[in-house]
């Protein structure tokens, strides 16, 4: 799997030169592949802008533009960083203990489901103060549903849990699909009703008309406590000791099989708290396919983000940037562009960790 | 008549199935994961599209299809076996890259985000589920020998013992002289191929590319795999199960007595119970999923 498990620096033998400090090797190790694939991304796009006759410098300076250079953009831009931030820490901490979860997609939807359906239950008029932490309880509940599922299997009965959660996407999407279109639909759509309360305020001011909403805030939230239950709790250390060496954890007396329920089912839960941005926070209302493919961009945040809280909200932004700098170039290059850069990034980083990992490690041995 | 008719879109909905999941049992077995079968099945009905709508003639789509299978093997292989990289993260970003690069060729060729014009197919004209028109593509012929084929491939010849060795125990392979690498490369090679197939199969009968014209069969076809237990055999009646529960669904739409949706999982289902080891214990390859050190 992907998490690190870099071997103990070698005590340098006397007499030769001092190696690099320690966080400086672990600095680089971090951040040379994401580096490596957004320059690999860079030049693939290069290569696609050429080939439809373009130029790379102003295509690019054009998505900068139609992002961060004005005020809608970079609120669409923080819209679906939010979303995506929640997704990555969800496969993050996932991969942490060693799991990976492709799962999120399914958990997004059944958390925006679960959401949508308690906000339309409550009456309208309920005071936010109540209505909101039930939505965001209900979305949370509903991803750690689904990702229990995962988790449970696999410590039950060692299923994979990779097979297990693509196969659960498709089940999760096709009940619901069922669902929503057999009973809950507003008539001639594939949407719920419109929920009557727990709706997340919108941003207003100078990003009044991008989707960007106080969800926001608490996917930053989401990031700062997915850190501290990593790093600074009991439970987050045998996470990581599960996700290192699972034999060695086993043999320190940590339960392996109830750290993997409990990361899948957190895991869930964070994706499916990603509902909320779209739910409470923009349309009000579940639709059929709303997650379109943030639950699978999240396996890319998380990688890209080195699995490190911090790391993954960076990434998020990255592709949340991509992503709607696409629709800011469509004019002159096919927006799908960036889902190639997408993919390339992913590759690019698969790719390069191990391999940064073994230069380095030369290195270190050349001192 | 209604069993012909039953049997025969059964078969004519299984033969992606058999080709996608014959390559995903190869490279499984060799010790190298499938998630890409998915994106090895669209690149490739994207390339036959592209060969038959340049040429006018079906065959040479095929051989195109089959090239782009191959090439996208080829990033699967390179990244897995000589990087070392995540099989599971790498075949995740073949499937992302395929559909980017499919859409914005698509845009690019045919200057539509939908679908592609009109192509040159085998048989007969339209989707006709009749035996005529199924009897005639010769694709269909190649989906159903591929099954004793690749029965004969894995457990008759020295190559399916290599590639069994070196999914099982690639450290004793090697000691033995195995070249460990080189069967891997091959292995997922065929499985670009041969999964590819599926997806000129789809792309050649309805004669023309659509978007995502694969539409998760990939990943129905990996859990073909993995219900067959990884055997050939195993894995083509799994396929044909898929087929004739998908045909069932067609079936009984008219009725409307099962919704459409419960028959449509009965795949995903079934591979999770077997995962769960409720019919029979299902294990995989010991080395899958490990680079060779």
């Amino acid at each position: 799997m992907t998490t690190s498990t870099e071997a103990p620096p070698r005590a340098a033998p006397p007499g030769t030169p001092a190696a690099p400090p320690r966080w400086r090797t672990q600095l680089e190790e971090a951040l040379l592949p994401p580096l490596v694939a957004i320059l690999a991304a860079m030049v693939v796009g290069d290569l696609l802008i050429l080939s439809m006759g373009q130029s790379p410098a102003a295509v690019y300076g054009m998505l900068l533009e139609g992002t961060w250079g004005n005020a809608y953009g970079f609120g669409q831009v923080m819209f679906k960083a939010t979303t995506l931030t929640f997704t990555g820490l969800a496969v993050a901490l996932a991969l942490r203990a060693g799991l990976f979860n492709v799962g999120a997609e399914g958990q997004l939807a059944a958390g925006g489901f679960v959401a949508a359906l308690a906000g339309w239950m409550l009456p309208a008029g309920t005071p936010w103060i109540i209505a909101i932490p039930l939505c965001i309880l209900g979305a949370a509940l509903g991803g750690a549903a689904v990702g229990a599922v995962p988790g449970t299997l696999k410590a039950r009965f060692g299923a994979h849990e990779v097979i297990v959660t693509i196969m659960t996407n498709f089940i999760v999407l096709a009940l619901l699909n069922y669902v929503v279109s057999a009973h809950l639909h507003v008539p001639e759509t594939l949407h719920t009703p419109e929920i009557g309360a727990g709706v997340v305020p919108r941003f207003g001011g100078p990003f009044t008309g991008s989707a960007a909403n106080a969800s926001l805030f608490l996917a930053l939230a989401a990031a700062g406590a997915v850190w501290w239950y990593l790093f600074r709790t009991r439970r987050g250390y045998e996470l990581r000791a599960v996700g290192l060496q699972p034999d060695a954890a086993e043999y320190a007396g940590i339960r392996v099989g109830g750290v993997w329920i409990r990361a899948m089912t957190v895991s869930g839960a964070l994706a499916g708290l990603s509902g909320i941005n779209y739910v409470l926070g923009y349309k009000h209302y579940y639709e059929d396919g709303f997650a379109g493919g943030a639950g699978f961009l999240g396996i890319a945040v998380a990688l890209v983000g080195r699995n490190d809280p911090l790391g993954v909200v960076l990434a998020a932004l990255f592709f949340a940037t991509l992503s709607q700098g696409g629709l800011a170039i469509n004019a002159v290059v096919p927006k799908q562009m960036v889902e190639v850069m997408q993919g390339v990034v992913i590759l690019a980083v698969a790719v390069s960790v191990p391999e940064v990992r073994r230069l380095l490690r030369q290195q270190r041995r050349a001192g | 008549m209604l069993v012909l008719a039953f049997l025969l879109q059964t078969i004519r909905i299984a033969i992606p199935y058999l080709f996608a999941a014959s390559g995903g049992m190869i490279a499984e077995r060799a010790g190298v994961v499938s998630l890409t079968l998915e994106g090895f099945m669209l690149s490739g009905a994207f390339t036959a599209t592209l060969g038959a709508y340049y040429s006018g003639n079906p065959w040479i789509g095929l051989l195109c299809g089959i090239l782009g299978g191959l090439a996208m093997g080829l990033v699967h292989a390179v990244a897995c076996i000589r990087y070392r990289a995540d099989q599971i993260v790498v075949g995740m970003a073949i499937n992302l890259l395929v559909v980017g690069l499919t859409r914005f060729f698509l845009h690019m060729a045919f200057d539509s985000s939908s679908n592609s014009p009109r192509v040159a197919g085998f048989g007969g004209e339209g989707a006709s589920t009749g035996l005529g028109a199924l009897a005639s593509n010769p694709l269909v012929w190649m989906g159903l020998l591929l099954v004793p084929v690749m029965a004969w491939l894995m457990f008759r010849t020295a190559f399916g013992l290599r590639v069994r060795a070196v999914g099982e125990h690639p450290a004793a392979a090697s000691s033995v002289g195995v070249p460990v690498s080189r069967v891997r490369y091959t292995a997922v090679a065929l499985s670009g191929m041969l999964a590819a197939l599926g997806g000129v199969y789809l792309a050649l009968d309805q004669h023309q590319f659509t978007d995502q014209i694969t539409a998760g069969r990939g990943f129905i076809a990996l859990a073909a795999v993995i219900f067959g237990r990884w055997h050939p055999v195993r894995t083509a009646i799994a396929c044909l199960l898929f087929a004739a529960a998908e045909t069932l669904q067609i079936q009984l739409q008219a009725f409307e007595i099962v919704p459409s949706q419960f028959v449509a999982i009965i795949p995903y289902v079934l591979t999770i119970v077997a995962l769960a080891g409720v019919i029979g214990r299902s294990v995989s390859p010991a080395a899958l999923g490990k680079a060779e050190d």
